[in-house]
């Protein structure tokens, strides 16, 4: 039988940190707990860039064309808009909205039932931009000078709120995790002082026999940083799970349920168990080096 | 245990007027010794007197505040952290309080300044020194399951682990019976009897008295801050 460090190994050296104790739960829940929201904050993170790109996608790539005239001018301003649009670069596609896509637009403030033909509604044409997109100041000139009822609305008005407030949501997005990041580097730091203090007769006694700071310090880093490792993946895993369990965002359609990840998204929350780990290693490499330094 | 390495020099703790204090105040003052190899001392002292304090001088836990001080003929104000691991290895200490680690068996924690220096543990010499010290059946044992007197054979057996050239025992019978006191002396004097230089810090007269009568013991004591050659008397 040989003894567990009869021929010296460094990956040994952890044996002399105490292997269980408040300390070592103290490290490995800190780092899960932390790694669970870190993984919640990603997703979030995720979940406000997707929504701030598709809010000022789809909003910066349509405008639309409303024509107010008489009744025996209507037919005419139309296809004179649409000749205008059908002559314009930068569009991709136009049309003019029939009676269904005008009920469907009122029907959320009038009802269902609305006698639509009856009412001397303005024609609205859609138009969907390229990517490159269209003049819009040019195409308004061309408009007021063929059409004089057709007015541009390139959405420009509340378009630009909308897409600060996605941008904002984007830096939200961030700030949190930045601030959950940040959090778990405290937790886990303070966790590793904690620890380190709890252990100072065990690196008091391996100094009284002769080991070195190195020692002492690679033995209190390796345990610990294995520790914030195992917390921060059991964290990971488990907030993974939650945020693969929550409803698909087209199933429920709200903002939060597109709280998640897709595709090659899966492999973001993977670097936080390392990301914490890296931490582990050096909030006790800093705290072993400061605990040390008070024992001679 | 019976490899000894050579001393350089033929002192290995050389005090010289030496001072030590805490908070600006001075424990001791105006020690002067010399402690040649093979060489067996008692240090003893009332409570308080600064015995312990003496003793982590000689292992470097403490430093002067006034005097020379060189251990195994190094000035210790220029040792770095790393030397006084180095020269810990050299000095085998057995303190009252044995610390110990826990969670480690009880021939793991006798061979841990060899796992501490990247040396290869002898099994066989460990089996050796378990037995000289009378706990080869404790070997698997943890040391909160050990009784005081074996707590106390074992720190011995630790410190002498890496064959020091100095044991430094700080009241290594305090919390001993008397049989258990003497067993412990014995191996303490066997050690000297092999070459190491021995320090011991003790109240208990009869027991410097026994040992007296076995080995040429010098007596050191403590009194009114300064460290005297105690008379004949003992």
């Amino acid at each position: 039988m040989r003894l567990p460090f009869a021929k010296f190994d460094p990956g040994q050296a952890g044996r002399v940190v105490p292997p269980t104790g408040f300390t070592a739960n103290l490290t490995v829940l800190t780092a899960a707990a932390m790694a669970f929201l870190a993984v919640f904050a990603l997703a979030l993170c995720f979940a406000t860039d997707r929504l701030a790109t598709r809010w000022s996608d789809s909003l910066a790539r349509s405008a639309t064309v409303r024509i107010s005239a008489p009744t025996e001018q209507m037919q005419s301003q139309t296809d004179a808009v649409l000749q205008v649009l059908s002559e314009t670069p930068g569009i991709a596609d136009y049309g003019v909205l029939n009676n269904d896509q005008m009920t469907g637009l009122l029907s959320p403030w009038f009802g269902p039932d609305l006698p639509i033909d009856t009412l001397p509604l303005p024609n609205l044409v859609e138009i969907t931009e390229t990517a490159v997109g269209f003049d819009s100041e040019g195409l308004r000139l061309r408009l007021a000078a063929e059409a004089p009822g057709a007015v541009l609305d390139d959405h420009s008005r509340w378009r630009r709120p909308l897409v600060a407030a996605a941008s904002r949501l984007r830096l939200l997005g961030v700030v949190s995790l930045l601030l959950i990041g940040g959090a778990m580097a405290g937790m886990i730091t303070l966790a590793a002082q904690a620890a380190l203090a709890a252990n100072t007769q065990v690196i008091r006694t391996l100094r009284l026999i002769g080991a070195q700071d190195r020692f002492v310090a690679r033995a209190f880093v390796r345990r610990f940083t294995a520790r914030g490792i195992w917390g921060a993946c059991f964290g990971t895993g488990l907030a993974m799970l939650a945020v693969a369990s929550l409803p698909a965002a087209d199933t429920a359609g709200g903002f939060l349920t597109g709280l998640g990840f897709s595709g090659a998204g899966w492999i973001w929350p993977l670097l936080i168990p390392v990301t914490a780990g890296g931490v582990a290693w050096l909030a006790t490499r800093l705290a072993s080096a400061r605990v040390l330094k008070g024992i001679r | 245990m019976s490899s000894q390495r050579k001393i350089r020099g033929d002192v290995v703790i050389e005090l010289q007027n030496v001072a030590v204090g805490y908070g600006g105040t001075d424990l001791l003052s105006e020690m002067s010794l010399k402690l040649v190899p093979g060489s067996f001392h008692f240090l003893t002292g009332p409570s308080g007197a600064g015995k312990t304090s003496f003793l982590k001088l000689c292992y470097g836990e403490l430093t002067p505040s006034a005097g020379h001080l060189s251990l195994f003929g190094q000035d210790v104000r220029m040792l770095g952290r790393d030397d006084i691991a180095n020269i810990r290895q050299r000095v085998g200490v057995v303190h009252q309080d044995c610390q110990f680690l826990d969670h480690l068996s009880l021939e793991e924690n006798i061979a841990l300044p060899l796992a501490v220096t990247q040396r290869t543990v002898n099994r066989d010499e460990l089996r050796e020194l378990l037995g000289w010290v009378g706990l080869s059946a404790q070997a698997q044992a943890l040391p909160p399951q050990l009784s005081g007197g074996e707590r106390q054979r074992a720190a011995l057996a630790r410190a002498v682990m890496m064959s020091p050239e100095v044991i430094i025992a700080d009241e290594p019978t305090g919390n001993l019976d008397w049989e258990m006191s003497l067993r412990l002396l014995s191996l303490l004097v066997e050690l000297n009897r092999m070459g190491k230089t021995v320090v011991i810090a003790t109240h208990d007269l009869n027991l410097i008295r026994q040992t007296k009568a076995q080995v040429s013991a010098r007596v050191l004591r403590i009194a009114g801050r300064r460290l005297h050659l105690a008379g004949a008397d003992l």
